[in-house]
């Protein structure tokens, strides 16, 4: 497919347009306000409407941008003084009026818009697509619009970037600084109108909140640090926006705002699955990893002790045949299971296996000293505060024990001590 | 603190252990309570509204039961009355004082039609116990700071339980309410029923309580207020905590 | 206008406008005090895949399948805005925005792939809602009212909205304590033993319900107004439990007939010819309903009443 000077500026101007959104969508997101974009794109329906039909009563071209991006606009600012206003009585919370006004905003555009199809000038030509966005209807001329009011919207953001930072994370502090939150809280809910406003014919009014919430909220799953948060949710916004364009162009009667938002969706998925910290699936591993090794430190604690009780003395077990049943019995498992465990710690060559009976190798055996150490150190330790019984003690280092880093075991138990005698018996589970 | 044969313990408490996520609250925490009047106290984060929470399975615990008379708290629900913490509830919900007191007496009533008369009556009996009776049909946005929080401790009283669970009974309350308060769960506590209270004010615990728990994570002291609240006792529990064990925790997490 | 057309246009719209806004403002009530009302935006979004979804499969705009299918849709929606508060560490507005509108644009795109929009479930219905194609087309005049056959040819849309409301009405009337004590203090009830979460799960499974109900009447988003705006309305007047839930859901009716009537019949029967998307009217008409709540509320304020005690 070749790309045509339009497409290519449209392309041009929604990834801009979604670069804006990113930016600005992150300062939102922090601050609580993001949802306020949904209430703007939804007020500004009727701003258009009644745009379209002022310019075409007075015999102007209904369809230029200029006019109708200015009714959005003063659309939108009279939907936020209207969240405000509902918010002030305190009766009426803020996600409540939220949703008042751009539901009965985006009402009287409906309405609106009915009655304009009845019109002779044709004025509603098009009106429809500021709905869900059709970016494969813009111009290059719109384009261009979109992308210089995003521009501006990127550069606000840098030259406030210092304030805006303090009012999102510590808005108590800014003020003790000196510095206005409120000058720089109303700074940020004329942008939020301003991007929302300008992705009416690329992204729809209706979806246009995704942009704002979804590159950010994936952002923040991938960094912790503001600078390189507001990087990627830029990023990702633009690349949303050149997305959607670009299947705006390849399918014109698709929604663009719709695909734009899956994209942003997509995005989003990949980071809440993946992302190394806070991402499902490193997650589920790191705890899983965790367990089993939770798991094979205490099997082969219950080798070394079941050792011990059998007559060699602290310190000195590692070098004896074991019977599994043992081991199982002291740790409270089924002969089963613990054969499991057996064949898997043969596997990563901890032990050796004969007949219903297991030998530390000299790897295992290090790594049994290890896990007995860490346990009798916190136990001892327990014991030592009078915290709990012995009972007790045995039972809550079973829990922390494997957190313990080494430098902390070193701390509890200084080597080259011996390894201290088990405060409690040896041997079954009761 | 003698284990009574014939009748069960209030509340009996076997190695809780809570955590939330990864930074444990309550280590171990084994007590039997005694029937009378109980104050839990300890530092902040010692887990003392934890502790109520858990033993009222509002929140999972990782170790560790608690029983009631000797049996789950499912078996005997009606038994035990709770007063949470000094609720972030909405103050502008439509309910008055009388339609919130009532509440409690809801998983026994039906569940649709005018709560019946006796119920009601109950209700009423509760509210005039507390002293606010003439304030029955007041929207409880309308009431004082003290009036909401004996609103809810008459909600408490009108489950009519053997057992009361009070989490901060005297937090941001008037001297005037505070005395108020305490003589009312005096003369629950001499009609045979319990009160184990989370109370934050030391220098009240002698006079108003007759058995302490000391409890920083985990339990330090328990007994009668004469025996058990010694000056050594509260600086173990207000002193050093168990920091080693809690860094562990956080770095390395729970498993 | 003659009698046969109001029975063959306007009845039958009517009626879906009423029951539609009735069952939204009913449960409106609860999601406001619950302070939850973005769940009601929330919900009347997430559920349109779903019935792309139940559409597509039976083919048809059969009532039960994509009432079902939303449900899904909901219970799906609400355990991922759960999940991603939880990962993402989102607070809730936040969390509730990026679920829905993903859920939301994944139906358009649906819609697009299955084909939906091509047969009769299209854009403009979401969008827009269709009131307007709700006809009984049998219906005579008043004798129709009692003929058999000319009932069973009513919309069908009609009976799965009073189906609908039947049972949102029944069960509010069943739960209507549990439900009062949930929306005011949801860790109390669960300590004397109350199902709270099951009740949660139940109102929300409600709210969906009359999403989906409302949804073909009135369109996606013209189902929050419904939603929010009654039940706000109602909330800045009473401070009765009774009112408030009776209250909601008698304003949405009230806004419902209303909106319908001025959106065409009543000007074409002042000799008006002009005709406006009775949705929209609808809509329009509960934000006024705030509005004017408001009024009358600092109206109330304003005149002198015994003075307040606060804490």
């Amino acid at each position: 497919m070749i790309l045509g000077y339009n497409t290519l500026v449209v392309l041009a101007g929604c990834a801009l347009l979604g670069l804006a959104c990113g930016t600005v969508g992150a300062f939102a997101l922090l601050r609580g306000r993001a949802l306020m974009a949904d209430a703007v794109g939804h007020a500004a329906l009727p701003g258009v409407v009644l745009a379209a039909m002022i310019v075409a009563t007075l015999g102007g071209n209904p369809r230029a941008l200029p006019p109708l991006l200015a009714g959005a606009l003063v659309a939108g600012v009279l939907g936020v003084l209207a969240v405000q206003a509902l918010t002030r009585g305190g009766r009426i919370r803020e996600d409540a009026a939220i949703a008042i006004v751009l539901s009965s905003f985006y009402a009287l555009g409906v309405a609106l818009l009915s009655h304009v199809q009845t019109m002779p000038q044709a004025a509603q030509a098009g009106l429809g697509k500021f709905i869900l966005g059709q970016a494969a209807a813009m111009r290059a001329e719109d384009a261009l619009w979109a992308g210089g009011i995003a521009g501006f919207c990127v550069l606000i953001c840098l030259v406030l970037f210092q304030r805006l930072r303090a009012a999102c994370f510590d808005p108590d502090y800014a003020r003790v600084m000196g510095l206005s939150v409120a000058r720089t809280d109303l700074a940020l809910l004329g942008l939020i109108v301003i991007v929302a406003v300008a992705g009416l014919q690329a992204v729809g009014l209706v979806l246009v909140v995704a942009l704002l919430i979804l590159p950010a909220a994936t952002a923040r799953l991938l960094t912790h640090r503001l600078p390189v948060l507001l990087l990627v949710s830029a990023l990702l916004g633009a690349l949303a926006g050149a997305l959607g364009a670009a299947a705006s162009a390849f399918e014109p009667e698709w929604p663009t705002g719709a695909a734009v938002v899956l994209a942003g969706a997509i995005f989003f998925t990949l980071a809440l699955l993946l992302a190394p910290e806070r991402g499902l699936l490193p997650e589920a591993w790191r705890r899983a990893h965790r367990r089993i090794a939770a798991t094979e430190s205490h099997f082969l604690r219950a080798a070394w002790e079941a050792q011990e009780a059998a007559g060699a003395g602290p310190g000195m077990a590692g070098d004896r045949w074991t019977p599994i049943a043992a081991l199982a019995a002291a740790r409270g498992w089924t002969e089963t299971y613990a054969s499991r465990l057996a064949l898997w710690l043969a596997l990563r060559g901890l032990v050796a296996r004969a007949d219903r009976e297991i030998h530390l190798t000299p790897r295992g055996a290090a790594a049994a000293r290890r896990a007995v150490r860490a346990h009798r150190a916190v136990e001892l330790h327990l014991l030592g505060l009078g915290a709990t019984d012995i009972a007790g003690a045995d039972r809550l280092a079973d829990l922390v024990e494997h957190g313990l880093p080494a430098e902390m075991a070193t701390r509890l138990l200084a080597e080259p001590s011996a390894l201290p005698a088990s405060p409690h018996a040896l041997g079954p589970k009761t | 603190m003698s284990q009574s044969t014939t009748t069960p313990a209030p509340l009996a408490i076997t190695h809780l252990t809570v955590a939330y996520g990864d930074k444990t609250v309550l280590w171990d925490i084994t007590w039997q309570a005694v029937p009378g009047l109980t104050a839990i106290v300890g530092p902040n984060g010692a887990g003392k509204s934890t502790l109520l929470r858990a033993a009222l399975g509002l929140i999972p615990s990782i170790a560790g039961e608690a029983r009631f008379f000797g049996r789950s708290l499912d078996e005997v629900r009606n038994r035990v009355g709770y007063l949470p913490q000094r609720a972030s509830v909405d103050w502008d919900f439509p309910a008055t004082a009388l339609d919130v007191v009532c509440m409690s007496r809801y998983p026994r009533m039906r569940w649709w039609g005018r709560v019946p008369k006796a119920e009601r009556e109950a209700a009423r009996g509760a509210l005039d116990q507390v002293g606010l009776a003439d304030l029955a049909d007041r929207q409880i946005g309308r009431l004082s700071g003290g009036q909401q929080q004996r609103v809810f401790l008459a909600r408490a009283l009108a489950q009519d339980a053997d057992l009361y669970l009070m989490d901060e009974p005297f937090a941001a309350v008037d001297a005037a309410t505070e005395q108020a308060i305490i003589a009312v769960l005096r003369r629950v506590v001499a009609t045979g029923r319990s009160v184990i209270a989370v109370h934050h004010d030391l220098s009240t615990v002698p006079s108003y309580f007759d058995q302490v728990l000391l409890l920083n994570g985990r339990a330090v002291a328990a007994g009668a207020v004469k025996s058990a609240f010694t000056p050594d006792a509260i600086a173990r529990a207000y002193g050093g905590r168990l920091n080693v064990l809690e860094q562990a925790v956080a770095e390395g997490g729970l498993q | 206008m003659t009698t046969e057309d109001f029975f063959r246009l306007d009845l039958p719209a009517l009626l879906a406008a009423i029951l539609a806004c009735g069952s939204c403002g009913l449960l409106g009530s609860f999601l406001l005090l619950r302070r939850d009302s973005l769940l009601g935006d929330a919900l009347s979004h997430a559920v349109l895949p779903g019935i792309i979804a139940g559409f597509a499969i039976t083919g048809a705009r059969a009532g039960l399948p994509m009432l079902l299918g939303a449900l899904a849709a909901a219970l799906l929606a609400v355990f991922v805005i759960g999940l991603v508060r939880r990962v993402a560490r989102l607070e809730s507005g936040a969390a509730t925005g990026a679920v829905f509108t993903s859920f939301f644009a994944l139906g358009l795109m649906l819609m697009e792939a299955t084909g939906a929009r091509s047969v009769d479930l299209d854009l403009d219905c979401v969008l827009f809602g269709q009131l307007e194609s709700v006809v009984w087309l049998e219906a005579q005049g008043f004798a129709s009212l009692l003929d058999p056959v000319a009932l069973a040819a009513l919309p069908r849309q009609l009976f799965l909205l009073a189906a609908v409301a039947v049972v949102l009405a029944g069960l509010v009337a069943l739960l209507w304590r549990p439900l009062h004590l949930l929306c005011f203090d949801p860790d109390y009830a669960a300590a004397i033993g109350l199902p709270a979460r099951g009740l949660e799960l139940a109102l929300n499974l409600m709210v969906a319900a009359a999403a989906v109900a409302a949804f073909e009447a009135v369109g996606s988003i013209l189902v929050v107004a419904m939603l929010v705006c009654p039940a706000a309305a109602i909330r800045l007047l009473t401070d009765s439990y009774r009112a408030q839930v009776l209250g909601g859901a008698a304003l949405g009716a009230a806004l419902g007939a209303l909106g319908y009537a001025l959106a065409g019949p009543l000007p074409a029967a002042f000799g008006q010819n002009f005709a406006l998307n009775a949705a929209g009217v609808i809509g329009t008409l509960g934000g006024l309903a705030v509005a004017g709540a408001m009024v009358l509320r600092q109206l109330r304020n304003a005149s002198p009443k015994p003075a307040i005690i606060s804490g």
